[in-house]
């Protein structure tokens, strides 16, 4: 073993400029919003790869691919149980006619809209695939408003960066703003033509069709914006990251 | 398989202790990276497969609907996804940019010259499948499951007949690059396992 002082010097400088140089370009990253809130352990750096690349790739602008009506599904399934909080099982009971969403946080206009408010926005109807993270996937057709025209409407601050969604059960997540203000991502009402069916999340769902199934989150209640995901659950973006999910889904 | 053997025999077997591979660093580092990579790989694949261990053609696919292959496998075993796509995401870019390390050394090197020719006609012929056919394919399927990606290039998703398509051929290739894998292990087992390992680990026989 002899190995030179000279190399190690050198190899002690290449060293610290590769540390330097990495924590350099995280902050950079992180500025740009290039990192993901559950970017810790080591599959952080899995999914910060994956989080980063793809947005460089997409930005807000790629088109999840939309469908022709004889390319919709015969079988819709659903993984999960409507909430069985006292509260939504009332509200169902009632035809959602009490039901209201939320909308706060970041905004210089937060609001509560009825789903009569809702409906009464204009609408988007696109066929999409909604493909679950376990393998199986379908092709339906949903019609809601954007979610960029309640981020139009309730004016949405600069500063925000993510949108963090609540529904009535005790599960929750969060879009980047370039998810929040791209064109397919809907706020849904009906599924088919029909009102949306309460296993797929009546009244109102997330529909984001760049992302796994289980970022559209259904039974929604209440939407908040937000500059720092930090005080929500364990600071991670979602529930998901916390039982072992990705926060990000593009996949 | 006995075609195999004896088409590669006189390349490898017996193995003449003077003529033992050296392998240069890179090579040694990239092989253990890739070895360690697509364990890693194959463990997180069957993890995630177990979900749903039924393969479609075409874009979509569910139960109630029509499948190419039910996989004789414990049906909806789920739970095991999360960890299982985290690490299916952390080798593969382990692997992929491992790769491209591997083929840029490589190139600067001039390893893929004359050295390849040592191989025998099956050996090339087998490599350079695994390199310029499986590899690829993989993964473009791997990324035509993407919904991200496919929203930029939507011809990864298109050109395979669906999305549900791209599954099966990726759980097909993964199965062939588990087989090459084994035959490789295989010739190596035959041609003296502790030396061939010891010279991809320090450069040197054992005991030399």
């Amino acid at each position: 073993m002899n190995i030179s002082r000279r190399k190690l010097i050198g190899a002690g400088l290449a060293t610290a400029a590769g540390a330097g140089g990495l924590a350099a370009a995280a902050r950079l990253a992180d500025g740009r919003g290039l990192i993901p809130p559950d970017r810790y352990g080591i599959y952080g750096i899995g999914e910060t790869l994956t989080y980063a690349s793809q947005r460089l790739l997409t930005s807000r602008h790629s088109m999840a691919r939309e469908f022709s009506r004889s390319q919709i599904s015969k079988v819709f399934p659903v993984n999960g149980n409507p909430p069985e909080t006292d509260l939504y099982e009332r509200l169902l009971a009632g035809g959602f006619r009490e039901w209201r969403l939320r909308v706060d946080g970041l905004v210089a206009r937060p609001y509560s809209f009825s789903l009569a408010e809702i409906k009464r926005l204009p609408s988007r109807t696109q066929i999409t695939m909604q493909a679950c993270e376990e393998g199986w996937s379908f092709i339906a057709e949903w019609t809601g408003v954007p979610l960029s025209y309640i981020l139009n409407l309730t004016e949405v601050l600069p500063q925000a960066r993510y949108v963090v969604f609540f529904p009535f059960d005790q599960w929750w997540d969060s879009l980047d703003m370039a998810d929040a203000w791209h064109p397919q991502t809907l706020l849904a009402y009906q599924m088919n033509g029909e009102d949306l069916p309460t296993p797929h999340g009546a009244p109102l769902r997330l529909r984001v069709p760049r992302q796994l199934g289980y970022k559209s989150l259904k039974y929604l209640s209440r939407i908040t914006f937000t500059d720092s995901l930090r005080n929500f659950g364990k600071g991670l973006g979602s529930l998901s990251p916390e039982v072992g999910y990705a926060w990000y889904a593009g996949i | 398989m006995v075609e195999i053997a004896n088409v590669s025999r006189p390349a490898i077997w017996p193995p003449p202790v003077s003529k033992m591979p050296r392998h240069p660093a890179i090579v040694r580092i990239s092989h253990w990276i890739n070895a360690l990579s697509l364990v890693g790989l194959v463990v997180s694949g069957i993890a995630i497969l177990l979900a749903h261990p039924r393969l479609y053609w075409g874009e979509t696919g569910t139960v109630g609907t029509p499948s190419l292959i039910d996989l004789p496998l414990p049906f909806v075993l789920t739970g095991q996804t999360g960890w299982g796509r985290s690490l299916h995401f952390l080798t593969a870019w382990m692997c992929v940019g491992n790769g491209c390390i591997y083929a840029m050394a490589g190139l600067a090197a001039r390893h893929f010259g004359k050295g390849f020719l040592r191989y025998s006609a099956l050996q090339r012929r087998v490599y350079l499948t695994v390199v310029f056919v499986l590899f690829p394919v993989i993964i473009w399927t791997g990324l035509a499951m993407s919904p991200a990606v496919v929203s930029v290039f939507p011809g990864l998703a298109i050109l395979v007949g669906g999305q549900q398509s791209a599954r099966t051929i990726h759980f097909f290739v993964a199965s062939a690059l588990v087989v090459f894998v084994a035959f490789h292990v295989a010739m190596v087992w035959r041609a003296g396992f502790a030396e061939r390992t010891w010279a991809m680990i320090a450069d040197r026989g054992e005991g030399t």
